[in-house]
This record gives C-alpha cells, sequence and structure tokens, in this order.
C-alpha cells in the first residue's frame, strides 16, 4: 500500500511538472536561464533564491521540480525492483526512469541549442508519456487493480453483467481513443512550440468561417488541433457511452467515464479560453496539464477495460519470484481476481 | 592502379561538368576605404509619422522588484508632438556596388539599466564589436535570434558584467531580447557600409561621406515596416530625403 502512494504521489508530482513546464512555454521564459545544467553558473539546487526574478521563476522552479520528479521516480524504480513481484511492473519503474532522464536531457538540449521545435515538440510529447508511465504504475500497484476490482460493482447482477469478453468493443474503442488523444497531444505540442497558438484568432468560427479562407502552415496546424479536438470528443462519447450503455454496474469504469466528460469538458471551455484570451497564461498552462489528464484517465480506463489480460502475467510474475499466490495478500488477490 | 583508375574518373567528371564552358570571370577585388572626402556627399531626411500614433503603455516591471525603472513605457512608437518619429533605423539597402569600408575599432555599447535596452535602436557596422553592458542590480539574459548571423543566448548574473559580440554578416535588423524580463527588447541594423543613422526625437537622420552615385535609402520601423527612397547625389552635393509612416 505504501508503495502504491508512492506511486500515487510521483504520478501527481509529473502533473505538476507538466503545469510548470506549461507556464515556462505559456510566459515565454524557456530561454531566461540561458545555461544548463547549471544556473546563472550557480549550481541549481544553491541558485539563490533571489534571483528567482522575471522568466526565471518559471524556467528555474520547472527545472527543481523535474528533478524532484526524476528523483520519485528513481526512488520508485529502485522500490518496484526489490518490492513488487510482478515483472512486467519492475521493468515498467526502468522504462519510466529511462524516460525521465531522456525527458531531462531534452530539456538541457533544446535549452542549450535556442529551443528548436522538434526537440521542444519531443519534450513536450515525451513529458505525456512520462506521466502515463507513473500512472500506470500507480495504477498497478493500487489495491482495485490487484485485486482485479472484485467487489467494486453496483450490485450482483452487475457483477454478472459484463466478463471479459464483453469487454473487446470496449477495449478496441478505449484504445484507438487513446491513440487519438495522445495524437492531438503531439499536435497541441506542435502548435505551441511554433507559436500557431493564434494563427487563428476567433473561435468557435476560423476568421469568421466554418473553414479557414486562407492557409499558411500555422493556420494548418492550429486548424489540426481544433479538427483534433473536435475528434476526441467524439471519440471519448464513443468510449463512454459503451461505458454507460454497457458497463455502468462497473465502478472502475465508470469512474473514470465520468470523470473523462468532466475533464474533457473543462479541455474544451480551456482551449476556447486560451484562444478568446490571447493566450493567458495560466489558463494557457492549464490548458496544458488537463490535456494531460484526459490522456491519463483515457489510459486508466483503457488499462481497466484491458485488466483480465494481465492475469498470466500476475501468475507468471507469482511463479518467477518463487512465491505463487502468497508473495503478498495483493498479489495473490490479485492473481485470484484475474482468474476469476 | 587504384589510383590511376580514380585519377581517369575524376577527370572524365571533371570534363563532364566542366561542358568546355570557358572559365568564370573572377570578380573584381573590392575598393577598400574609396570616399574621396573632396567629393563625398550627404543626404539627410526626417521621418515623420502621420496619423494618430498608439500611445507608449506603461511598463509592469513588478516580475522584478530590483529594476527600480517607476514610470518606464514602451519605446515601440514615439512620436513628437510635431509627428517626428524616433527609433527608426534609416541606410543606404542598395547602390554601393563593391565597395568595402573600414569597420571602426571602437566597440558599440549596448546597456542594460533600469531593466531597459539602451539604445532601443542602433547599427554596427559588419565585423563591429558590441559590448554588452548589464548596469542593473538584477540578472539579465541577452538572447539575440538573427535570420543569418549566429543566434545566441548569454547569462550576466551581476551587475557590471560585459560581454562582446560581433555580427559577421550584414543583417537588417536582428532583435535582442531578455527572457527575464520579457518588455526588453532591442533591435540592431548590421550593415556592410557606415552609411546608417537611427532618428531622435526630433525625427531627423544624416548619412555622410558618401561617394557620389544613386543610392537606394531604407527607413525599417519596427512597428511599421520599411519605406524606401532612391536618391543621387553628386560630388560635394547633399539631398533630403522625406519618410512618412502610418499606423
Amino acid at each position: 500500500m505504501l508503495l502504491h502512494l508512492f506511486a500515487l504521489l510521483t504520478a501527481a508530482s509529473t502533473a505538476v511538472l507538466i503545469f510548470a513546464g506549461g507556464l515556462v512555454t505559456s510566459t515565454g521564459s524557456g530561454l531566461s536561464v540561458p545555461d544548463w545544467p547549471n544556473s546563472y553558473g550557480w549550481m541549481m539546487f544553491t541558485f539563490p533564491i533571489e534571483n528567482w526574478v522575471g522568466g526565471i521563476f518559471y524556467e528555474h522552479t520547472h527545472r527543481l521540480i523535474a528533478s524532484t520528479v526524476g528523483f520519485l521516480i528513481l526512488v520508485l524504480a529502485f522500490w518496484l525492483w526489490r518490492a513488487e513481484p510482478r515483472r512486467w511492473v519492475r521493468r515498467l519503474g526502468f522504462i519510466a526512469l529511462g524516460a525521465v532522464i531522456t525527458q531531462g536531457m531534452l530539456g538541457g538540449i533544446t535549452v542549450l541549442w535556442y529551443l528548436p521545435d522538434p526537440i521542444s515538440i519531443a519534450h513536450a510529447s515525451l513529458a505525456q508519456i512520462v506521466f502515463c508511465l507513473t500512472t500506470t504504475i500507480a495504477l498497478a500497484t493500487s489495491p482495485g487493480w490487484r485485486t482485479g476490482y472484485v467487489g467494486r460493482r453496483f450490485s450482483a447482477a452487475g457483477a454478472a453483467q459484463a466478463e471479459p469478453n464483453d469487454l473487446r468493443t470496449l477495449q478496441r474503442v478505449a484504445k484507438f481513443t487513446l491513440a487519438v488523444v495522445y495524437l492531438q497531444i503531439v499536435i497541441g505540442a506542435t502548435m505551441r512550440h511554433t507559436d500557431a497558438g493564434l494563427a487563428i484568432p476567433d473561435f468557435p468560427w476560423m476568421f469568421g468561417h466554418l473553414i479557414p479562407d486562407h492557409w499558411d502552415p500555422k493556420i494548418a496546424i492550429h486548424f489540426a488541433h481544433r479538427v483534433g479536438a473536435l475528434s476526441v470528443v467524439l471519440m471519448l462519447l464513443a468510449t463512454t457511452g459503451h461505458v454507460f450503455a454497457h458497463h455502468r454496474r462497473r465502478l472502475e469504469l465508470l469512474r473514470p467515464s465520468i470523470l473523462l466528460l468532466v475533464l474533457v469538458s473543462v479541455q474544451v471551455t480551456l482551449g476556447a479560453l486560451t484562444v478568446l484570451s490571447r493566450k493567458e497564461y495560466v489558463i494557457n498552462s492549464f490548458h496544458v496539464v488537463t490535456g494531460g489528464c484526459v490522456l491519463i484517465t483515457t489510459l486508466i480506463l483503457t488499462l481497466r477495460a484491458h485488466r483480465a489480460r494481465f492475469a498470466d502475467a500476475h501468475a507468471t510474475a507469482a511463479d518467477e519470484a518463487g512465491a505463487p499466490v502468497t508473495a503478498g495478500p495483493g498479489h495473490s488477490g490479485a492473481a485470484a481476481g484475474a482468474r476469476a | 592502379m587504384r589510383t590511376l583508375v580514380l585519377t581517369a574518373f575524376v577527370a572524365a567528371l571533371a570534363a563532364a561538368c566542366g561542358g568546355g564552358e570557358k572559365p568564370a570571370e573572377a570578380p573584381a577585388a573590392p575598393v577598400t576605404n574609396p570616399v574621396d572626402a573632396a567629393t563625398a556627399g550627404t543626404v539627410t531626411g526626417k521621418v515623420t509619422f502621420m496619423g494618430t500614433p498608439p500611445p507608449s503603455e506603461p511598463i509592469s516591471m513588478s516580475s522584478d522588484p530590483r529594476c527600480m525603472n517607476a514610470g518606464a513605457k514602451t519605446e515601440t512608437v514615439m512620436v513628437s508632438g510635431d509627428g517626428s518619429l524616433q527609433n527608426v533605423f534609416v541606410y543606404v539597402k542598395d547602390g554601393l556596388g563593391n565597395l568595402k569600408f573600414p569597420v571602426p575599432t571602437a566597440p558599440l555599447v549596448l546597456d542594460q539599466k533600469g531593466c531597459q535596452y539602451r539604445p532601443h535602436v542602433f547599427g554596427v557596422q559588419a565585423g563591429q564589436t558590441i559590448e554588452i553592458l548589464n548596469s542593473d542590480m538584477t540578472l539579465h539574459n541577452i538572447h539575440a535570434w538573427p535570420q543569418t548571423n549566429q543566434e545566441f543566448n548569454v547569462g550576466q548574473a551581476l551587475q557590471g558584467m560585459k560581454d562582446t559580440h560581433v555580427f559577421t554578416t550584414q543583417e537588417v535588423m536582428v532583435p535582442f531580447r531578455c527572457d527575464v524580463h520579457r518588455w526588453m527588447n532591442s533591435f540592431v541594423g548590421v550593415v556592410a557600409h557606415p552609411f546608417f543613422a537611427v532618428t531622435g526625437a526630433d525625427g531627423s537622420f544624416e548619412l555622410k561621406g558618401l561617394p557620389p552615385g544613386t543610392y537606394t535609402i531604407e527607413a525599417w520601423h519596427e512597428k511599421f515596416g520599411t519605406k524606401t527612397a532612391s536618391v543621387t547625389i553628386g560630388a560635394k552635393e547633399s539631398k533630403d530625403v522625406a519618410f512618412t509612416f502610418s499606423g
């Protein structure tokens, strides 16, 4: 349970880091500290607080939060390595560690190379992958996942309502939705780092029309993001609608579905406000982190829809660990739940 | 044997590429220091703004209390009561042909004072040193992002710090920005000759020591863009050129 709480803390810290990164780009502070990994010649952790002024405040705190998240993921990876019986979860810890190290390197390179678009876009896109990885670890170490969500239904009838073979449609739709959401985030990062956020200055119209009446690369990127937003909304409606129609008694699916509807409503509103407020930096940054929350909630729904497929992995891990179903209370429950 | 084959191949390639044409004539060597003071002329003029100019906005420097520049305003559009437009970079864009001019050895100072660049608009010759000075009790980064010259971004953490930089290629204009204090910006016109000026509060400019000839004169303003004019000057002649911008 302690490991799960630590994984949750790490995932939440990643969300804070993404928000801080959003603030850096929204305030145009990415180059306010020209050196890396030092800050104006100081070692990062000894940089005097009275110098955290203007754009430095955003860039330097982003670096400090990133260092903290990196440290948390390092601890998490080694904790999983020592205590986690499932091999795939242990591997996930080291993948997350590799991803966050790569992420830090990309952050440094983008500063030293004056924010080249491809590097900055990769930095923004990988941040969401790190968020997905820490979230997946938090989910996999949760009591619900370990027990296969047994007993988390509205009624006994609900328990019988949706067995794994009924989840195939949801699995397909959710996976596709997850891909669409991530693609939309990459397009958003592209729009952000190519300074195309106001290339179409009005909302909901586009230069007063349904489709822009003139084009350039920035308008095309911005337009793609709006089309992407529409696609995400439609896909999320399809996914959550399917859950409401067929799996509404399964709380582990119903809850993220309801949350997704709330989040996507907030996200569309934030997107509109970002344009209408001429990219006000707090709104803009919340738009970035809410996008990440839509992504990880979709991921959670997708993973829970696939929960039964992890049953074999649980059994294998238990065998490898030499402690079949008695490796731990959570693990035995998970195996039992998965086999149920 | 291998060397022989390779030599033959290179020779064949050279013949194929050359196509039997006569070698192109080498460009004439540039004439260095070509101005004859006895015949040099002058282009003078004034830049004005027609219409109602946008007002200078107060700058909020609350994000850094050490800036200490109460009442500072933006310098993007500075128009005097008679319509004179300040901070316009005026230079000879074309007409100097192959002439080459000596580069001043004295550096040009770009100061950061009161969290504003001094001057806001200036010019240098390609190859001339720019000395960047931090007169403030706070940190600045100096970030120049040219299109043809080399981009750079350096930090100055302490008051009195100096850095130097040389732009090697003509480029009008190169923007400077401080990412710590987002309101701070400056523009430098990098030209290959000494015939440039920046208008002051009276909107006037003067380009002295020009050899007789026909020139394209360009006036650049950071918000209103560019205007050009053609002027011909004879020996010891002075010509007047007026530029008018509108919003």
